[in-house]
């Protein structure tokens, strides 16, 4: 039991790091494109803008969990 | 990090954190956690106005991911998530407009403060007394460790008695619940609760998920489990409805909120898997200091005059 839980808390130390790495890739990336569109938009275009963030936001969510999900898989994969 | 939308200057570390701790709450619990989240965007700085709007943006996100987690377990009614969506959009809008009458009157700040702080107690009171007294009448009899399959679900409660009698009431159009194990129950009942919790949510600010998710269990009977999970679909309709309506109106920073949507997917999950190993009881005792933090903030504001 206690080898379970170390070996599960290991995968999901492994995870943690990862996902860190890839998240400072986005922010790096990702918003700092995003950024000066998103701006010119939500000072330009109140409606589309709205309807952009709300899209955005469900995206990042389905895209976030997927990669948390496939990284889990492929530590565990590894692991076992 | 310099966000343009807003203007301001917040560190990204300090939003991911922000956004993991609210994550694994909203997971476990079924609650947007505003009363956190707002009060931590004040604390770096943010205008109140954006604080309000990203914050919900962020639970949409949030919600979507625990949502996902939920439903793999068998934790998501999307029937009662659907119904319960136009009831809360439609008592936000009444609470929202009772807050623009007592703006008028002048007195908004003291009546909503007095109201929300009873609300808080009674809620923490309320459940402290019933888990406690659940957990000690099914004492020995909960499973331990990790609990799978339809038992998992199976939820007991000291007000057990009240809430069948409740259920019982014969008020047509009669609806089934059958993912949430409920044969027969009003339709009016379950958008009175929607529209309670979202009258609540317009009025206090937030999501109020600290209203719904207790309501969900001792009015309409849902269990625990499906309570959290439902609660959380229901908060991804009602959330968009509110982050539409604030960014039209120049309220929502969508960088801010999709930084601390990067903690909060990985707490949101953390949070909805923890589920599975409590049963209802304890993550009902567990829920109990959630309503007293949102009480406290709301004492330091009236006392200190300054708003978080």
């Amino acid at each position: 039991m206690k080898k379970e839980t170390a070996k599960t808390l290991r995968a999901f130390a492994i995870e943690l790091a990862i996902y860190a790495l890839l998240v400072v890739a986005y922010f790096f990336l990702v918003l700092h494109f995003l950024g000066g569109w998103l701006y010119q938009l939500e000072s330009q275009h109140r409606y589309i803008y709205a309807s952009v963030a709300i899209l955005l936001m469900i995206g990042q969510a389905v895209v976030l969990q997927n990669v948390t999900t496939l990284l889990l898989r492929f530590i565990r994969g590894r692991a076992g | 990090m310099f966000f343009p939308i807003s203007g301001a200057d917040i560190s990204p570390i300090y939003l991911v954190i922000v956004g993991f701790v609210i994550g694994i709450m909203g997971g476990f619990f079924g609650v947007g956690g505003s009363f956190i989240a707002g009060p931590a965007l004040r604390l770096v700085g943010l205008d109140w106005n954006f604080a309000v709007g990203t914050d919900l943006a962020h639970i949409v996100g949030k919600s979507v991911v625990a949502v996902r987690q939920h439903r793999a377990f068998g934790n998501v009614d999307l029937r009662l998530g659907c119904i319960m969506a136009l009831g809360t959009i439609g008592g936000a809008e009444v609470g929202a407009q009772l807050i623009q009458a007592l703006k008028r009157a002048g007195n908004v700040n003291l009546v909503v403060s007095i109201i929300s702080i009873v609300v808080y107690l009674s809620i923490s009171t309320f459940m402290l007394w019933e888990s406690r007294k659940t957990l000690i009448s099914q004492k020995g009899r909960l499973p331990r460790g990790k609990v799978k399959g339809v038992k998992s679900k199976e939820d007991h409660s000291a007000f057990g008695p009240v809430t069948r009698s409740i259920q019982q009431l014969k008020i047509w159009p009669m609806i089934a619940l059958p993912a949430s194990g409920i044969k027969e129950i009003s339709l009016w009942l379950i958008l009175f609760v929607a529209f309670v919790g979202g009258f609540f949510s317009g009025f206090l600010g937030g999501g109020a998920g600290y209203i719904r998710m207790p309501s969900m269990v001792y009015v309409l009977g849902i269990p625990t489990h499906l309570a959290v999970g439902t609660d959380l679909f229901e908060i991804i309709i009602s959330a968009s409805y509110g982050t539409f309506s604030h960014a039209v109106k120049g309220n929502v920073d969508i960088l801010i909120a999709l930084v601390m949507h990067t903690g909060a997917a990985i707490g949101a999950q953390i949070g909805a898997i923890c589920t599975q190993y409590f049963a209802g009881p304890k993550i009902r005792l567990a829920f109990v200091p959630l309503p007293l933090i949102g009480a406290a903030i709301v004492i330091y504001t009236l006392f200190t005059g300054h708003k978080l």
